[in-house]
């Protein structure tokens, strides 16, 4: 399946694929508006470490710990390899972000978990992370 | 100020016609002129001319000079040069007929000469090339006087008019010679000069040409290196001295030049076999400047033939044909059909393939 | 001590906009922006702006907008702010004044000031999406005479040609006055688009030797990086005599960018200035320019063509002659307007002349001493478009380096300060943090639509002129005509006014 790939050796650290998911993710037309004056929750988080920078999001695992562990059957594997969150099912009990080996999953503001659905749940329609990244470290592709 | 050649740059569209007989049989001036004739649309009056070849068996080891003059003046300026450069064998004014079509022509003569001795030695060049410069010298020096023909044993007859007037008026019918060819000019400014019509002529080289070439200013630029003036400025005059430098000083052959100056595109050189994409490859790369660009389709005389040949996207009309020994090429099929009905092998060439027709028994170069 | 100097620009950040993402503050090399937590608002130290842009081309809701400073000393028209500012850093500095790329004084533009002709009526013009068109060039020496052997055939006589799909080439800029990245992106770009890119005298990473067919590689004053295997990997090998936008000075490479990899490219220790002298210490005269001519065919067999780089100066045709008759293959001409990675300020808007001028004169006393066949011409110093490469050529130029142009279609915004070497487009700096912006996979893919854009355009234009081969239209000057300009410099430039 197609998943979103970051390359550490291009990553400027710079943070706009955060703002790019949390506007995607907001449901409005406009930046400013989804966004001014507000925290952001995004889906995508830039890990700074000496450094290095690198994006993480969720990796949509083969064998996804995060679904086997969800008790309230929120998180399922889609025939088409996406890990989905179904937010009207969670019950915040944030095992997901525990198990989660690449803190990959996150926290909303009402306290329920977030997770990358690669902008295919929302108006976007392609990962808007990888379509605003100034450098293509992120990318969106078929890897064997 | 009347806008002349050499003063303006004057593009053309013309007719072309040229007649051959490979077994060198004399034929008359008047097939040429009838077969300019019915091609009179594709000309305008302000231009016409012929070269014919094999027409001065009398005198056909000396160099037949054809000379416009303005005033008397110049003629004897230029005869002074002439003097003290050549041993003239006869002098005389060329005959024309009166006739109302052709005015206000200018003092005609022509020369029988050969470079005297002593001064070629001095010269160090050979007698082709020193007839050459002395041509360049008359046209670029001496004010009022033009050197239009050049070669031995030919002759290049030219007017402002109609060709077919200009043949009546040069007497065309009463030469014979093996080999004709014909020029009707559509010049788009007036020209107000004879010097101006076509064939353009140097030493035996004549051409006859149709288009109007884009590469005018790198071809002439690049020639002029070699001693070459365009006075003219027109398209003929620079592919005659082209054609004149590949030959004559590099030493290629007609086919050789023809690759040179209407190249096979890259495209189509990738596709020849090995041996002929490296010759071609080397003659592009070591001639670039001199690939002629736009469209023209151009008849090149020499002594011992002639080559036919359009630009490479054939943006100008040009047709072959045969019969017996004689060969015929043409802007229009009537043009060859007016002097041989039965005429066979009609072609219509492609852009950049050379045509050559050479004499049998003759060398096949010039 | 205060001192006297005005910013250049002042940040404009429109607060209804700005969502406090702070990308401005983490692209700043500069460390213009900053964020005030305590007020939440951004900040900006405008001394600071170079006018790079980068914050703004990436600013997410377009908040920022960089403009000139408006603040002003007392009007005058004798003493520009610049003149002021200048004198102002001087007088603190005791320096020499130092700037980047071309200069941004309004000399003349010849070509802004030439015309191209079009087909009408008489001739047809040529539509280059249902003909070909050709763009190929070959540069190098052309031999006096051809040979045939003893069938007649003709021998291949020529001496090492380059060939170009396109009469366009990726001038001089070494690495460490540039990035890693961006010699990559270069000779990436050079090898997919069949054309060459110029190491500059900073030698050649090792990781670039696999582009050697499309590389140039430049020996200058300093020596920089020049070895035996340097020399056979290229395809051809350029002598650096002078630059047009610092002509008669060498090049000071300073320590800071000597970093590990510079340094072993440049064969020279780590953090060491690299000075290249103003001139070669082996050439004074035209002779010895010969000598290294011929040294450098020996060392590569004859096998690559020789180019010799100069700057465009008063005596610039006789100095080609000359050149032109040291066995030079390729002489390279760079122009008044040329780019820099650094030059005296002075130096660089005061020393040269114009490249149109240089260009036409050059072409003209080749052709008038007859050898102008005999070498190829490259002309440099402010190609900005096709336009100008078609019009560059019909002077008489073979080819056009281009050097300006690639880096801006790599991201320059002409901020000209590369010398400071915190190009925040990763491009003239060597500082990794800032080298890792330019990701050469988006770099050579942006030169190479450049460049094939530009071919598209000079296609179409040569088409315009009835012309399908970049060949008929060398020298061709009769497809020029001035607009604006003097009898002399029309006649310096051998073409005529519109309407002649």
């Amino acid at each position: 399946m197609k998943r979103v790939y970051v390359n550490e050796k291009w990553c400027l650290g710079c943070r706009l694929c955060e703002y790019n998911c949390a506007f995607a993710n907001s449901g409005e037309k406009d930046m400013v508006k989804a966004l001014k004056g507000k925290k952001i929750y995004p889906r995508i988080r830039v890990d700074e470490h000496d450094g290095i920078t690198f994006a993480v999001s969720c990796r949509h695992c083969e064998d996804p710990i995060c679904v086997k562990s969800c008790i309230a059957g929120a998180l399922s594997k889609e025939g088409d390899g996406m890990v989905k969150l179904d937010r009207t099912k969670c019950v915040g009990c944030l095992t997901c972000v525990l198990v989660c080996p690449y803190g990959a999953v996150v926290q909303d503001e009402r306290g329920a978990a977030l997770k990358c659905e690669l902008c295919l749940t929302n108006t976007a329609g392609y990962p808007a992370c990888v379509k605003g990244c100034p450098n293509a470290a992120i990318v969106y592709e078929e890897r064997d | 100020m009347k806008l002349v050649e050499g003063r303006v740059r004057i593009p053309s569209g013309c007719a072309i016609s040229g007649i051959i007989s490979r077994d060198r049989r004399k034929f008359t001036g008047e097939r040429i002129v009838e077969s300019m004739k019915v091609m009179r649309e594709r000309s305008n009056g302000l231009g016409g001319g012929f070269a014919a070849y094999g027409i001065y068996p009398k005198y056909k080891d000396s160099y037949a000079l054809h000379i416009f003059y303005n005033d008397s003046n110049a003629k004897r300026e230029c005869e002074a040069f002439l003097n003290e450069h050549f041993e003239i064998d006869e002098a005389s004014e060329l005959p024309t007929r009166k006739i109302p079509e052709i005015t206000d022509e200018p003092l005609i003569w022509r020369y029988f000469a050969l470079p005297r001795p002593s001064r070629l030695a001095a010269s160090q060049l050979d007698e082709r090339e020193y007839t050459a410069r002395c041509v360049f010298a008359i046209n670029a020096r001496i004010d009022g006087a033009y050197v239009f023909s050049s070669g031995k044993n030919m002759g290049v007859f030219k007017a402002v008019g109609y060709p077919e007037d200009v043949g009546r008026f040069y007497m065309l019918d009463e030469y014979e010679g093996y080999m004709f060819i014909g020029h009707g000019r559509y010049p788009t400014n007036t020209p107000g000069w004879w010097g101006g019509a076509h064939p353009f002529s140097l030493l035996d080289f004549a051409v006859v040409h149709n288009g109007e070439i884009s590469s005018y200013d790198a071809n002439r630029r690049f020639i002029e290196m070699f001693g070459y003036r365009c006075a003219l400025m027109t398209d003929t005059e620079v592919i005659t001295y082209i054609l004149d430098y590949l030959i004559r000083h590099v030493g290629l052959t007609l086919e050789e030049s023809a690759s040179v100056i209407a190249a096979p595109f890259w495209s189509s050189i990738a596709k020849k076999p090995p041996e002929e994409r490296e010759r071609l490859t080397y003659l592009r790369t070591m001639f670039p400047s001199l690939l002629v660009t736009g469209p023209f389709s151009i008849i090149f005389c020499f002594e011992g033939g002639m080559m036919a040949l359009n630009d490479r996207l054939k943006l100008r009309s040009m047709v072959t044909a045969e019969k017996g020994d004689m060969v015929y090429v043409a802007s229009e099929e009537c043009a060859i059909r007016a002097v041989e009905p039965d005429a066979e092998n009609l072609r219509y060439p492609s852009g950049g393939e050379p045509v050559i027709v050479t004499l049998n028994g003759g060398k096949d170069n010039a | 001590m205060p001192n006297y100097i005005l910013p250049d620009f002042e940040v404009e950040r429109r607060d209804d906009r700005c969502i406090r993402c702070r990308v401005c503050e983490r692209q700043c090399a500069n460390e213009v922006h900053s964020y005030d937590e305590e007020n939440d608002v951004m900040l900006a130290d405008e001394l600071k702006c170079v006018g790079c842009h980068r914050c703004v081309a990436l600013c997410p809701t377009r908040a920022l907008k960089i403009v000139k400073y408006s603040g002003t000393f007392r009007e005058n028209a004798n003493w520009s702010n610049q003149s002021i500012l200048e004198i102002y850093k001087q007088a603190e500095s005791g320096g020499v004044l130092l700037s980047s790329m071309g200069t941004p004084n309004p000399c003349p533009v010849y070509f802004d000031k030439i015309l191209i002709n079009a087909s009408q009526v008489t001739n047809p013009s040529i539509d280059p999406l249902r003909e070909p068109m050709e763009t190929r060039v070959f540069l190098g020496k052309r031999p006096q005479n051809i040979e045939r052997d003893e069938t007649g055939k003709l021998n291949n006589n020529l001496p090492p040609q380059l060939e170009l799909s396109v009469p366009i080439m990726f001038s001089a800029m070494s690495y460490g006055s540039i990035s890693y990245n961006a010699h990559e992106s270069l000779a990436r770009a050079a090898t997919e688009l069949g054309i060459y890119y110029n190491t500059g005298e900073g030698g050649l990473h090792e990781d670039f030797y696999k582009y050697g067919p499309n590389t140039i590689v430049q020996v200058a004053s300093g020596r920089f990086g020049v070895h035996k295997g340097y020399l056979d990997v290229a395809a051809a090998i350029e002598i650096k005599m002078g630059q047009g936008a610092k002509p008669g000075i060498g090049g000071h490479l300073p320590g800071e960018k000597i970093t590990e990899d510079v340094s072993r490219a440049r064969m020279i220790p780590v953090g060491t200035d690299a000075i290249s002298p103003a001139p070669h210490h082996d050439i004074y005269s035209i002779e010895d320019l010969r000598q290294l001519v011929y040294s450098l065919k020996e060392a590569t067999e004859y096998k690559k063509p020789v180019i010799v780089k100069v700057a465009a100066v008063h005596n610039i045709a006789a100095i080609a002659s000359g050149i032109a008759r040291s066995g030079a293959d390729i002489i390279a001409i760079d122009g008044f307007r040329g780019g820099t990675g650094a030059a005296p300020t002075r130096i660089r808007d005061n020393v040269g002349i114009p490249i149109e001028l240089a260009l036409a004169s050059v072409d003209k006393r080749l052709r008038d001493e007859g050898i102008r066949g005999n070498v190829s011409l490259v002309v440099a110093g402010s190609i900005r478009n096709s336009a100008d490469v078609v019009k560059a050529i019909a002077l008489g130029a073979d080819a056009c380096y281009i050097g300006t142009a690639a880096l801006i279609a790599l991201g320059c915004h002409l901020c000209r300060t590369c010398h400071l070497g915190k190009c925040n487009w990763g491009i003239a700096t060597q500082r990794p943090d800032l080298v890792k912006r330019l990701n050469p996979e988006i770099g050579y893919k942006r030169l190479v639509n450049l460049v094939t854009a530009w071919q598209h355009e000079i296609k179409e234009l040569l088409g315009g002129m009835g012309i399908n081969s970049i060949e008929a239209l060398r020298g061709n000057r009769l497809m020029l005509r001035g607009v604006g300009l003097n009898e002399k410099e029309l006649e310096i430039l051998g073409i005529k006014h519109a309407g002649e």
